[in-house]
């Protein structure tokens, strides 16, 4: 269960980083721009966090989170692979509803 | 003359904004029935959506805050997913830059994705813009696209309760950020910056407090931007 205290801090100290971030450049910074470095790293966050974050989560997607469950890892895949192919988020994300749901149905 | 130019420089923003309410819509609807399968109720919701607007951010902090992770670690994390904003501020800046700082503050209150892709590639291409049209053509793509998040969050959250519990909702969180990351990886430094982040965040599974995702998030910036690096110092030799 979320603890509703520190749900709260959150939503506000994520509301007030997020608006800083947006705000750096257009308010603060003006068109001074970064160093090569950081805009290269900035590049790669959402990148790499992202994949970082779901990879465990398609690894240990059976019932006792010791490994990956077969129909969620075929629908994680599918979902990549028509995103990757299409561009298209909308179609990668009904493709993979679409083999989990029908997968569970037939192997659930 | 103005004035109607302006306007118009509005409604070709909205014009231009409209087809990515059918991005927004979804993920909305997706957080507010996540965020309250969580045990956040309407109000907790909405506040959310309202004061972050980040779907991924969002979606992050939200995970995270289930696993009983420290605040520290979930706020860098959530904010980590967002940086790119940063980005795009940075990009935007020499455009809108020198409207008045109230507008500025709404601006970046409401730079997210679509805001930035549309607004930054008009301009490129129409240099022409006077500083009012740019700022009502930027307002015009928030318009809708903003409109759909909150309205779809609160539709979300309503059904959230109702939904029927054979729905796998626990594999929706990683189909939607599958189908968001697999159209960003669009060169082999880009790839190789989600692969290193892959193994790495898989080898420090059992790292507390969730502390791998950070790992593997740096790990895998370094190996992108390492990879950009060397790419581009072979192209300069080859020329």
């Amino acid at each position: 269960m979320i603890d509703k205290g520190s749900l709260w801090f959150i939503i506000f100290a994520l509301g007030i980083g997020s608006f800083m971030l947006r705000f750096s450049f257009l308010g603060l910074v003006g068109d001074r721009s970064l160093p090569a470095w950081a805009l290269r790293y900035l590049r790669y966050t959402a990148v790499a966090i992202i994949p970082a974050l779901i990879a465990p989560m398609v690894a240990l997607s059976n019932e006792a989170n010791t490994g990956p469950e077969p129909v969620r890892l075929i629908a994680a895949i599918v979902t990549f692979s028509v995103g990757a192919w299409t561009r298209n988020v909308i179609v990668a994300i009904c493709n993979g509803a679409i083999t989990l749901g029908l997968g569970l149905y037939l192997f659930g | 003359m103005t004035s109607t130019t302006t306007k118009s420089a509005y409604w070709m923003g909205v014009r231009d904004g409209a087809p990515f309410i059918l991005v927004a819509a979804p993920f909305a609807v997706l957080f507010g029935v996540i965020a309250t399968e969580a045990g956040l109720n309407l109000f907790e919701v909405m506040s959310f959506s309202f004061v972050v607007i980040a779907g991924a951010a969002q979606f992050t902090a939200l995970e995270l805050m289930q696993k009983e992770t420290p605040t520290l670690i979930v706020l860098i994390s959530a904010l980590a997913v967002n940086l790119r904003v940063a980005m795009y501020s940075a990009a935007i800046t020499p455009y809108l830059g020198t409207a008045p700082l109230w507008q500025r503050v709404l601006m970046s209150y409401m730079l997210v994705d679509q805001s930035y892709a549309l607004a930054h590639a008009k301009f490129e291409d129409a240099p022409n813009m006077s500083l009012p049209q740019r700022t009502a053509y930027y307002f015009g793509t928030c318009t809708l696209v903003m409109g759909a998040w909150f309205i779809c969050s609160f539709l979300g959250a309503a059904l959230g309760t109702q939904l029927p519990p054979s729905i796998p909702i626990d594999f929706a969180l990683p189909i939607a950020f599958l189908s968001m990351i697999a159209p960003m990886i669009r060169s082999l430094p880009h790839l190789v910056a989600a692969i290193t982040a892959i193994v790495v965040s898989l080898i420090c599974i059992n790292v507390p407090y969730s502390l791998g995702l950070i790992i593997a998030g740096f790990a895998g910036m370094a190996a992108g931007s390492q990879t950009e690096v060397w790419i581009t110092r072979k192209q300069e030799a080859a020329l």
